[in-house]
């Protein structure tokens, strides 16, 4: 047994990501033939085989990150004993001589082993992936739908296209995945011998593309051009997510894993400003042609508090917290199916007047998709408004790398005791989410208190 | 260059390169409007479809180097140096840095203080990213590259987000400087000698926009 280590790849590198095995459990292996490939600091490498042999055992799987020298897999250079798996098409070695050539998964012989073989348990892109074979269904494919097509494993033959000329697109190949993904496309007419286990058995031959737009041939699985159900079954409807929605709901969830949240709420007595805003309201909106909310006033209340509580504007980069000199503040912005973060640069430089101008401008830019890259990066802190849409308060979820997110509540006339009296005074909630990895509550709490002291104390002139 | 050409030239150098029968190579470039995706990269990174893509005249490529997804286009300086590493100094990481040290010389030259980011790879200037860098290694041989923003058009970036991370590029442009890819690659190539401790044989000349910058062999 020869034990597989993972290389030094330089005296400045002490670990690696494993990203890919290229070799699997019982599969014969060459010497320097690449058998798994590495990540380091933005660079991916192949690493080649110490010895000849069969791939007995593989101890660290992919998307792990292990020390240099740490046993990653054992070659047996008898090259019998392997696992259970595959019986070796016995003598010649591997067809790809120079496997680098393309980055196709090296195991062309998976065809061939495939007597009875149970089906291995993931569904691994094995047999040359449909992209590869000169199929092509209906017009050009674009690199995107090849790439879907791969990793689903998909004959793209069986995919009816929507796009200019019967072109497929990448919704057709999710449409057909969500259709049909789930269990393993069973050729209906196909060639007999395919079991069950082998979705993606090109066909026998390439079916000689005429430029006829319609796509080839018979659409097996009742394939309609929308991701609609079978008739008779609609007990639901399935649709592939947005770009915009799978991009979110990753950050979402990427942001929860990374920071643990906390969120303290403050009730905040509005009544001055909205004094404040009642009073400017109508010259504020004929002077510069929007209205006056209460947002810019929040933001600036943030500010000043940020300006005070500079670990709030801050973020965390492994055991370093990076100041931000700039306060730049997200203001979270709903747009029809999600939602998008525009950033007020160097919000501390700009009066209500000038962030309520940023809003707007931001806002409407933001609905009708013409903010610029710039626009949505580089933000240190957050603020939502949910009390727009009625929500007394909620528990932001941090727009990462940053590390506090501010809610706005509604504002609401609301009794409350003052000097043992009851008053009617107009009362916001603002909630504040932090990462408690670098902020305590009591920190928390202090930067709350600030911006809530300059709200209720609001002193600065609006116009 | 095409990038499914240049591709395909790296693929030919490193081959040649991995039996011995060239010395190091530097190619520098420039692309049409193309976004690539590293093989780790996450196409979720990628925020435009097909058909937005195809509409904007942008290719898209999957490709075996690292790091995430990039765009590259008109105005941008791309590298692709082909240098077996065990004839320099075996280390992946020192390669990286030493690239990293080539841009941020070269931008000197243009009085832009370029400089790193612990823990992300890449030149930045103020903490926007003027330059990126993938790389790919088969048997110490390295293939792609960095690429470095000129005067690259960066709206394209709205497409993508850059190599994953949240947080906005620059251009040597954008930061006041009117430099041609044709004269930053001729500044380029000295300091990559420099750097790498080897001797530009072929001086990189223009080929004009859309075609290759020039190549330089290095000894």
């Amino acid at each position: 047994m020869i034990d597989v280590v993972m290389p030094q790849m330089g005296e400045s590198i002490v670990e690696g990501t494993l990203t890919k095995w290229l070799k699997k459990p019982g599969e014969r292996v060459e010497r320097d033939e690449p058998i798994f490939e590495i990540s380091t600091d933005k660079v991916d490498t192949e690493i080649p085989s110490p010895a000849a042999g069969t791939l007995s055992e593989i101890l660290v799987e992919e998307g792990k990150t292990v020390g240099i020298n740490t046993i990653v897999a054992r070659i047996d250079e008898a090259g019998t004993g392997a696992k259970p798996k595959a019986e070796e098409p016995a003598a010649p070695p591997p067809p790809q001589v120079e496997a680098p050539k393309t980055p196709a998964p090296p195991q062309a012989e998976a065809p061939k082993a495939a007597t009875p073989v149970p089906a291995p348990a993931e569904p691994t892109p094995e047999a040359p992936s449909a992209a590869e074979t000169p199929a092509d269904p209906a017009g050009p494919l674009s690199p995107l739908v090849r790439k879907l097509a791969r990793e689903h494993n998909i004959d793209l033959g069986r995919v009816k296209g929507t796009g200019a000329g019967g072109r497929i697109t990448k919704y057709d190949v999710e449409a057909y995945v969500s259709q049909v993904g789930a269990q393993p496309v069973a050729p209906p007419v196909a060639a007999p011998p395919a079991p069950a286990s082998q979705p993606a058995a090109p066909p026998p031959v390439p079916q000689p593309v005429v430029s006829a737009p319609p796509p080839p041939p018979p659409a097996p699985v009742a394939a309609p051009a929308t991701p609609l159900p079978p008739a008779g079954v609609a007990k639901t409807r399935i649709e592939p997510l947005s770009t915009m929605r799978i991009k979110i709901a990753e950050h979402m969830v990427m942001s929860k894993r990374t920071s643990p949240h906390v969120t303290t709420i403050h009730r905040v007595d509005m009544t001055k400003v909205a004094k404040m805003r009642e009073r400017h309201k109508g010259q504020f909106q004929a002077n510069y042609g929007f209205s006056l909310t209460y947002l810019p006033f929040v933001v600036r209340a943030s500010v000043v508090a940020l300006r005070q509580f500079p670990l709030l504007n801050a973020s965390l980069d492994g055991n370093n917290i990076v100041y931000h000199n700039e306060i730049n503040i997200g203001i979270a912005v709903a747009l029809e199916n999600g939602l998008i973060v525009p950033v007020i640069r160097a919000a501390d430089e700009k009066n209500v007047l000038g962030l309520q101008r940023s809003v707007v401008d931001l806002a409407a830019r933001a609905r009708s998709r013409q903010l610029k890259p710039d626009e949505v990066q580089g933000g240190t802190f957050s603020i939502t408004n949910f009390g727009s849409f009625g929500s007394l308060m909620a528990t932001p979820v941090i727009n990462q790398p940053q590390v506090a997110i501010m809610g706005i509540g509604t504002v609401d006339k609301t009794p409350v005791v003052i000097d043992d009296a009851i008053a009617i005074r107009s009362i916001c909630h603002l909630s504040l989410s932090f990462d408690h990895r670098l902020i305590d509550g009591a920190l928390a709490d202090q930067f709350m208190s600030k911006a809530k002291q300059v709200l209720e104390g609001w002193s600065e002139e609006v116009l | 260059m095409d990038y499914g050409k240049a591709l395909e030239l790296q693929q030919q150098l490193a081959g040649e390169r991995k039996q011995g029968l060239i010395p190091d190579q530097l190619l520098l470039l420039e692309h049409p409007h193309v976004i690539t995706l590293g093989r780790n990269g996450h196409l979720e990174n990628l925020l435009a479809d097909d058909q937005v893509l195809g509409r904007a005249g942008i290719a898209f490529f999957p490709t075996d180097r690292g790091g995430d997804i990039t765009y590259h286009g008109p105005g941008q300086l791309v590298g692709y140096p082909i240098v077996d590493l065990r004839e320099w100094k075996r280390d992946v990481g020192a390669y990286v840095r030493a690239v990293e040290q080539v841009i941020i010389d070269t931008l000197a030259d243009y009085g832009i203080a370029g400089g790193r980011i612990a823990g992300l790879t890449g030149v930045w200037v103020e903490g926007r990213k003027i330059a990126a860098i993938g790389v790919h290694i088969s048997r110490w041989v390295t293939s792609h590259g960095f690429a470095l923003n000129v005067a690259t058009d960066l709206s394209y970036f709205q497409y993508i987000v850059p190599c994953g991370l949240t947080r906005p590029v620059t251009s040597m442009a954008q930061l006041g400087v009117h430099a041609t890819v044709e004269e930053v690659s001729r500044s380029l190539a000295g300091h990559f000698g420099r750097v790498f401790d080897c001797e530009i044989v072929g001086i990189p000349d223009c080929v004009g926009v859309g075609g290759g910058v020039g190549n330089g062999e290095l000894t």
